[in-house]
């Protein structure tokens, strides 16, 4: 029998259902490979207990005939979703202590529907990075190495901990959040699937924020179908956010029919960036190749105004930000710490607790708002912003879907691009344009680069098409036959 | 635009992020590199672009006047450094700000 | 009004900021209640409080009293406005900053009519509306070392309000006030209580020599009735003509009234740069209004009190001044026209509220809706005069007994035998017992002492127990002295 640990959440599901395994077998499998993967440093919080009663609720239920879509499904939280209380630290100091009275959204459609809760993951402070390697509590580790190479990986960010812990097999799915490519960047260097959704498919509330014009929930799975399953729980319209769309929430599953003839997918000829890679080049030609192959037709599209999209990103986000976190002030909850005036003890508490990137992009963000730079720099940004929007409702015309490289190269050693924070930045070249825009983007583990680690193509959709996505992604991932697996992390059940 | 500590060190008032010194002198030079990063978008002439007021196309949703929230004291000084409780409800405490 | 400084007049520059808390039974974003004086916190909501991942939704109804109120003020509607954010860090602002509307208001451009002491009007412009969160409580006084907070007012809906600088002096803009917030109790968008807070002034005074540009100006806060906005404007503005007079210049800052001492006096506190650094809250979209909403509220929108003024005087032929007393306050007006309708003689009516029912509430310290004589039992007391039932003087007595027992003129009439002698053979056989009684008076009288004619009423009166009509009494007794 495979061990359980490396079930796909659809064949779990099977499983449960014809009752191969239950769920208390399935959760305690994984409880224990997160206890053996520690070294990963995958988990902020663990809840084993947790996880463990609410597996027994799920198997009453499944023993009812009645469980939900993810029912018995042991899943990982990243540390940004309050979940009600469970500690919830955004990965940072400022934090220390919040136990939140309240559950988000999105977690509490999961629970809802009988997921099962393995603990918080670990992530950029803030969502603020592209390497995991800014959190208070360490770098989370890439499960894959180089072949002969013991220098540990980044897993890419934010989402660093959740991509980790689904490659490593120590959950079966994980949530995410993706502000400029914090699902499919670490998915792309984890060779798993994360798809960031139309922005207003998934709700915001609860979800400690960042940048709101830009921040999505998602999935990260190891299939392109699980993350159907999973998102499809995910998404839903929430009154309490009001940038929440009311649109249905299709059945994802259903659009995997793995058929895309006719279908158009463009090619955006400015994503071929000055240094790119040959193998990321080579990887994007073999996709190219695989979706003509499965009857698609490719078409050379122009998205003029990508260059711009990191800059104009790394205003606005920035700038939301340093509102969004001003809210962090050792008053009402979080890590105080004392000052002679209240002023001072705002300082002291934000100074302290806040991490290098998070002063750093406070600050940006402080000064492009400031009086005398406004219109220079937010609004200018909001600017052009409309003309990358408008890029790809131009391209749209002429496609269904945009086929580019998620990331610029494989994952890096930690350490490394630590002091250059540009060189960091130029990690969301690709991805940061799709969440200016608010379209959907999913990336798919495509293949392996000359030293063996994961590289991944991101497909990009209309708004509200995850379906075509979806569709396509399939398509792409039964292509790619990535059946390459992480060095075994401690032991299975 | 040429970034200088005096004005990083307002900006780092305005947020109430208190920086060493030594702090003040590197956060000066990464602010500047990456200001000088994003002044490409001078490159662009946006003057007829209407900035981009939101991602989604939908209007503002309202709700509608009823009491449907509030209520809860307790949960709302749980998390709380050195709240005080009172009877009924109680209150967040900050050290005295003088007027 | 100008003020005379040594080196010449001046004249007086107020624009006026008003919050204006608006009535609703749910806060402008979160779903907690606003109902005033709950114990600490109870009515906070996690989005109240800006805990990590809570997100505003607007209060329709907030928004509804926002467009009563701009179409109150005559002012436009502005369909699509924005909701942005004031940055800031203060003890009683959780979120660090406030969502407000900077560059476009809901409502912008209106303008109110003021009325003089003198009987004059003048026409004040409204630059703005718009909504924004109350902040919290800060409590400095609870503790040596600490400061308390309460976040229950957090999050309110408060309409900002902002005059045009078209006040001229401390009484214009006491009458700005009191218009302002009379039509905002008659919409029922504020209840305009300054002394709870529900509203609030700042004014915005500065100085010049007629005709030449404005002055530079101070703000002055923490004013919290009308009569102390007066008093502040007209300390302020002498302070600025002896500064600028002694040869210095006025700096632009924030000032607090000190009412204990009638001056206005410089922050202490080390007034932090005011950079808001406003951007659109990327919580919420734009709110857009649909015409047809709009006209359903103005359909729905009350008498306002020019135009009710306006009516009274000229249906009820009533004077400016008594119309403008009676229009003041909705209730007010609205008691009256009850006990005016269809009468013969509203201008009785308008007196008789005016100066007897009014001047018994403020000497009962009590509000017209707690009035213990109903609009149907006055109109009833006057059925009685106007039918000459009793005298006008008899009817003061009968009102004090129907404030006192809660009945009904009538009634208290016949119990106590108080209808009015009309019959001319009584008054007549009163007046000829007086004039008896008192032969060295008539002929005093008769030989040019007309004052005592006075004396001689007060006599009929008396032996009539009060009750002989005046006005016949008055009559017949003249015919008879003269003889």
């Amino acid at each position: 029998m495979t061990n359980l640990t490396d079930l796909t959440i659809a064949e779990a599901r099977d499983g449960l259902r014809k009752k191969a395994f239950s769920a208390r077998e399935l959760t305690e499998a994984h409880v224990k490979a997160v206890e053996a993967a520690r070294d990963l440093n995958a988990f902020i919080t663990e809840t084993p207990e947790k996880a463990l009663a609410m597996a027994k609720v799920s198997d009453e239920r499944l023993a009812r005939g009645e469980g939900g879509l993810l029912e018995g499904v042991p899943i990982g939280i990243k540390d940004l979703f309050c979940t009600e209380g469970v500690l919830t630290t955004a990965a940072s100091h400022i934090l220390d202590g919040f136990v939140p009275p309240y559950e988000s959204t999105v977690t509490a459609n999961l629970w809802k529907a009988g997921a099962v809760m393995l603990g918080k993951l670990n992530m950029d402070e803030f969502a603020m990075g592209s390497s995991n390697t800014t959190s208070y509590y360490g770098p989370a580790k890439n499960p894959w190495r180089r072949p002969g190479d013991n220098r540990p990986l980044v897993p890419g960010g934010s989402s660093g901990g959740s991509a980790a812990a689904v490659a490593a097999r120590i959950a079966m799915g994980a949530t995410a959040t993706d502000t400029g490519g914090s699902i499919r960047q670490p998915a792309s260097f984890c060779g798993v699937v994360g798809i960031k959704p139309t922005y207003g498919r998934c709700s915001r509330w609860g979800i400690v924020a960042f940048a709101s014009s830009l921040d999505q929930a998602g999935p990260i799975t190891r299939t392109v179908r699980d993350a159907a399953i999973m998102l499809r729980v995910m998404a839903g319209h929430d009154p309490k956010d009001s940038t929440s769309v009311p649109r249905p929430v299709p059945d994802y599953e259903a659009a995997l029919t793995g058929d895309i003839r006719g279908l158009k997918f463009g090619i955006p000829k400015e994503y071929r960036v000055d240094g790119m890679s040959s193998e990321i080049e080579k990887l994007w030609q073999q996709g190219v190749e695989w979706l003509r192959a499965a009857g698609a037709e490719p078409v050379e599209i122009s998205l003029p105004h990508t260059k711009y999209a990191l800059p104009t990103y790394y205003i606005i986000a920035p700038a939301e930000a340093s509102s969004n976190l001003a809210r962090y002030d050792g008053v009402r909850f979080g890590l105080r710490v004392p000052g002679n005036s209240l002023d001072e003890m705002y300082e002291n508490t934000r100074g302290q607790g806040f991490g290098a990137e998070v002063r750093r992009r406070i600050l940006i963000g402080t000064y492009v708002l400031s009086a005398g730079y406004y219109d220079a720099y937010y609004l200018k940004a909001q600017r052009v912003r409309t003309l990358i929007a408008r890029d790809f409702t131009e391209a749209f015309r002429k496609c269904d879907v945009i086929l580019t490289p998620t990331a610029p190269s494989a994952a890096f050693p930690i350490g490394e691009k630590a002091d250059d924070p540009i060189a960091m930045y130029l990690n969301d070249v690709f991805t940061v344009t799709v969440n200016l825009a608010g379209l959907p983007g999913i990336s798919v583990p495509a293949g392996l680069s000359a030293d063996g680690l994961p590289l991944g193509l991101q497909l990009i959709g209309r708004a509200f098409d995850e379906e075509t996505l979806f569709r396509v992604a399939g398509v792409l991932e039964s292509a790619a036959n990535f059946t390459a697996k992480p060095p075994a992390v401690g032991t299975g059940a | 635009m040429s970034l200088d500590k005096a004005t990083v060190a307002r900006i780092a008032t305005l947020a109430r992020i208190k920086l060493a010194d030594g702090d003040l002198d590197r956060m000066t030079g990464e602010l500047q590199s990456i200001l000088n990063w994003v002044e490409q978008l001078n490159e662009l002439d946006t003057a007829h672009v209407e900035p981009m007021t939101s991602a989604v196309e939908v209007v503002l949703p309202m709700r509608e006047d009823v009491v449907t929230d509030g209520g809860y004291a307790d949960k709302i000084l749980a998390n709380a450094t050195d709240p005080v409780m009172e009877p009924e409800g109680g209150f967040f405490t900050v050290p005295k700000v003088v007027e | 009004m100008l003020i005379e400084g040594k080196t010449g007049n001046w004249e007086i520059v107020v624009g006026l900021e008003v919050h204006a808390q608006v009535i609703s039974n749910a806060k402008l974003f979160s779903g907690a209640a606003t109902a005033f004086g709950a114990p600490p916190n109870t009515q906070v909501s996690f989005v109240d409080a800006a805990f990590p991942g809570m997100l505003p939704v607007i209060n329709r109804f907030c928004v509804e009293q926002a467009v009563k109120t701009g179409l109150g003020l005559n002012a436009t509607i502005n369909q699509v406005s924005v909701f942005d954010r004031k940055n800031y860090f203060y003890a009683d602002l959780p979120a660090g900053y406030q969502i407000s509307q900077y560059t476009r208001p809901i409502v912008s451009n209106g303008r109110i009519t003021i009325d003089l002491p003198d009987g004059k009007t003048k026409e004040i412009g409204i630059t703005r509306l718009h909504l924004e969160q109350d902040a919290g409580k800060s409590l400095h006084d609870q503790h040596p070392s600490k400061t308390y907070v309460d976040l229950n007012r957090s999050g309110i809906a408060l309409m900002e309000i902002v005059s045009e600088p078209d006040i001229r002096s401390p009484e214009e803009a006491g009458a700005y006030l009191k218009k302002l917030r009379s039509i905002l109790r008659y919409l029922g968008t504020c209840d305009g209580n300054m002394e709870e807070g529900s509203l609030r002034c700042d004014a915005n005074v500065s100085v010049r020599r007629p005709g030449e540009p404005y002055g530079t100006r101070c703000e002055i806060k923490n004013v919290n009735s009308i009569r102390y906005v007066m008093q502040a404007i007209e300390y302020e503005a002498r302070r600025q003509v002896e500064v600028i007079e002694s040869g210095g210049t006025v700096e632009q800052e924030t000032r607090l009234f000190d009412a204990s001492r009638g001056i206005t006096r410089s922050m202490r506190s080390k007034e932090h740069a005011h950079d808001y650094r406003y951007f659109p809250d990327p919580d919420l979209l734009p709110l857009v209004l649909d015409s047809k909403w709009i006209e359903e509220i103005r359909a729905q929108m009350p008498e306002l009190p020019d135009a009710k003024k306006e009516r009274f005087v000229r249906d009820y032929k009533l004077s400016p001044y008594d119309a403008g007393v009676l229009v003041a306050e909705r209730e007010s007006a609205d008691f009256f026209e009850e006990v005016a309708k269809g009468r013969k003689d509203p201008k009785l009516a308008a007196n008789w509220v005016i100066v007897e029912l009014f001047g018994a509430l403020n000497r009962l310290g009590l509000d017209i809706t707690k009035s213990p004589v109903s609009a149907k039992q006055l109109a009833g007391l006057l059925d009685l005069i106007e039918n000459n039932t009793i005298s006008g003087r008899i009817a003061k007595d009968v009102f004090a007994l129907m404030i006192e027992t809660g009945k009904d003129a009538a009634t208290i009439v016949e119990e106590r035998g108080l209808k009015q002698v009309t019959d001319t053979g009584a008054i007549e056989a009163a007046i000829d017992k007086v004039m008896a009684d008192n032969a060295a008076k008539v002929a005093e009288y008769r030989g040019g002492k007309q004052q005592l004619f006075g004396w001689f009423v007060g006599q009929v009166m008396k032996a009539t127990g009060g009750k002989a009509n005046p006005s016949m009494v008055n009559e017949l007794l003249r015919k008879k002295l003269a003889g």
